[in-house]
């Protein structure tokens, strides 16, 4: 087991080419799952083949453990990788393919056939030992893929998104024996996903990246409450948080953001904030749509009222999810159901102001009302 | 409106009914294909039903009767002529001669394409794309170029006139499709494969031998395949370089045959069923591989 460091790593794939990951710096604690989340694109998967060796670094470093690693061989780093389409050898069995690396680490004959076991017992594998890939399901196939790990017992577990290929059903089971299996193992795992689900539930910290550079680390609940900016607020959480973009009208004791045909009258810290960035200036307004009440169910003092039109109402039974208009911008809302809404009824959704998260629209970063950046 | 209910349809009905008339209309509709299927079978084997029957039969028949003759009397049919070949010693050199060509002529292309198939697909190394395209312009020069220079070559380097002359020269030349089709067949095995195993410990020589050469068995069977017909029935290369050797394969052996008596049928026609059935066997036993391999490839 081991700690992992990325300290300013570069990855350019062609000199002169934007760099695929810029300047990542990254510590993973011994024995942390730490989940890389971010679109198509972002650079997460470069950054784990960077660290598996799978790709050379242009600049910067990768430790494993206190050992820096940027010209060590994938074989010489003492990790296990997953990969997205389970990349097992198609024409050896299960237990060929489980014994396979440390058959290659001139392991004796006895203790290849325990460990392979061992795994194949943790993973409920042991009735398909002698079966061919192709004659398992998908869900067994990515159980080998972590058997096929399991049994290097390396200093830290990488899984490109293991998870893609399962249907939806049988994605939540495996989330939760991977979860399980690092409970029971305590190897440091890290996992890159386009998720956020998985991220959410998965990870002990997660680190979102963008377009290359990463935006934010920190525990589930820490990028949910607190994002830095509004790409991690629009990416963690689901459905995604909802933007208003808008002039701040500050006049007396009332404080306001005007967007097209509405005003949200704000309250509280959303006022402070707004107050401080100045009457006249320019801020977006983001809500979480599970944030969103009815106003008749809502408290009447510290909450800002959005008045919208219907559009879409999907019931997922508990709640409904409610697609509106209000002026020429979109917003979903989560709310309990209650099956009296109509397609162009008009509704008035309320949110309670702490809840209500400024941002600035040029530089996309999180206002605070003290003026401060939101630290990642 | 009668006030009974007509009873609603049974949903087994029409389900019961169904496999019948599906089965008859796809049999309707396969029947044209197999007709022709059936047809193209027929005009492929009847020359070689007659070579094998006429092998059969003595040699003055071929004057007076056709082949198919034969088949309603069949107590004419003997096995005089393998007799008569296989004891003269003529054919039997010949035939171990061919071996001796096409048997290294094809392991060596095989052995060579994979290895170059692999360096091709898997290794990262400056030029690879255009060596790759000058492999690809090489399959358009016809083996008849080579003819001369060669020769030249041979003759300065002592291998005019030999087997391995010749197995070089079928190797040269079988190489460029070779390298072509492996490395082809190569692209479609996920990279995803050989990075596992690369973590997993492999070096490359590993990856080789235990990933991709299994993999790559359907290629290499139908390379095999390919290889081998088109060295066993070379008539031309052989001719150029073994017309004054003392051992000649049997596609030499067989023309001058045909050369120096006309119409001796009864021997070229026997000398060319051996001379057939023995690709014949390789095809058949590589047959399972082959389909695949053919196939394999188009579909990643």
């Amino acid at each position: 087991m081991a700690s992992i460091t990325f300290d300013h790593l570069v990855k350019r794939y062609s000199p002169g080419a934007a760099p695929a990951v810029d300047d990542m710096s990254l510590e993973i604690a011994d024995g942390e799952f730490l989940v890389l989340v971010g679109p198509s694109g972002c650079g997460k998967t470069t950054a784990l083949r960077c660290l598996a060796g799978l790709e050379d670094i242009s600049d910067g470093r990768i430790l494993i453990g206190d050992r820096p690693v940027n010209d060590l061989p994938p074989k010489d780093r003492d990790i296990a990788m997953v990969f997205q389409s389970y990349a097992l050898y198609p024409h050896m069995s299960v237990y060929e393919n489980m014994a396979f690396s440390i058959r290659l680490r001139r392991m004796s004959r006895a203790d290849i056939d325990a460990k392979v076991r061992e795994a194949a017992r943790i993973l409920g594998l042991e009735q398909f030992l002698e079966r061919k890939p192709g004659a398992l399901s998908g869900g067994q196939r990515q159980r080998v893929a972590l058997g096929r790990a399991i049994v290097r017992d390396p200093a830290a577990f990488l899984m490109d998104e293991p998870l893609s290929n399962l249907d939806a059903k049988l994605r939540v089971q495996t989330r939760a024996e991977i979860a399980r299996l690092h409970q029971r193992l305590g190897t440091t795992i890290v996992y890159v996903t386009h998720d956020q689900v998985e991220a959410m539930t998965m990870g002990d910290r997660i680190a979102v990246m963008n377009l290359g550079v990463l935006q934010q680390v920190g525990t589930p609940r820490d990028l949910y409450e607190r994002p830095v900016n509004r790409f991690v607020a629009g990416f963690i959480g689901s459905p995604a948080m909802n933007f208003i973009t808008g002039t701040v009208q500050a006049s007396g004791e009332s404080v306001s953001v005007k967007a097209e045909s509405v005003e949200l009258s704000l309250s509280g810290r959303a006022a402070a904030i707004a107050r401080r960035v100045g009457n006249g200036a320019e801020v977006t307004v983001g809500i979480r749509p599970e944030h969103f009440d009815r106003s008749a169910n809502a408290a009447s003092t510290g909450v800002v009222k959005v008045p919208v039109n219907v559009d879409v109402v999907e019931f997922l039974g508990h709640d409904e999810l409610v697609h509106a208009s209000v002026g020429g911008t979109d917003l979903v809302a989560l709310v309990p159901a209650q099956r009296n809404l109509q397609v162009g009824d008009a509704l008035e959704l309320a949110v309670a102001d702490s809840l209500v998260q400024l941002f600035d629209p040029q530089t996309e970063l999180t206002l605070t009302p003290d003026g401060a950046a939101a630290v990642a | 409106m009668s006030a009974v209910a007509t009873p609603a349809p049974s949903p087994a009905l029409p389900q019961r009914r169904a496999p019948g008339r599906a089965r008859l209309r796809r049999v309707l509709r396969s029947t044209p294909v197999n007709v022709v299927l059936v047809v193209v079978a027929v005009l492929w084997l009847t020359p070689t039903v007659g070579l094998l029957v006429t092998s059969f039969r003595p040699g003055q028949d071929y004057l007076s009767s056709g082949w198919w003759q034969a088949l309603v009397h069949p107590a004419t049919l003997n096995l005089d002529n393998y007799r008569h070949i296989l004891s003269g010693g003529n054919i039997v050199d010949a035939l171990v001669t061919t071996v001796l060509i096409t048997v290294p002529a094809t392991l060596l292309v095989v052995l060579v394409a994979s290895l170059a198939g692999y360096g091709l697909v898997f290794l990262r190394w400056p030029g690879r794309d255009w060596v790759f395209l000058v492999l690809v312009a090489l399959m358009v020069v016809p083996l008849q170029m080579g003819l001369i220079p060669v020769s030249l070559l041979y003759k300065h380097l002592g291998l005019f006139g030999t087997i391995p002359g010749v197995v070089l020269y079928h190797t040269a030349f079988g190489l460029p499709f070779a390298i072509f089709l492996m490395r082809n067949f190569y692209t479609g095995i996920p990279r995803d494969l050989l990075e596992a195993a690369r973590i997993d410990g492999a070096s490359e020589w590993t990856m080789f031998r235990r990933i991709v050469l299994p993999l790559g068995m359907p290629a290499l069977a139908s390379l095999a395949i390919f290889q081998f017909l088109w060295v066993w029935n070379d008539l031309l290369v052989s001719l150029v370089f073994l017309a004054s050797a003392p051992h000649q394969p049997l596609t030499v052996t067989i023309f001058s045959q045909l050369r120096q008596f006309g119409l001796n049928i009864d021997v070229i026609s026997t000398a060319s069923f051996i001379s057939m059935i023995i690709p014949l066997i390789v095809f058949f036993a590589f047959q399972r591989y082959f389909v695949r391999g053919v196939l394999a490839g188009a579909v990643k």
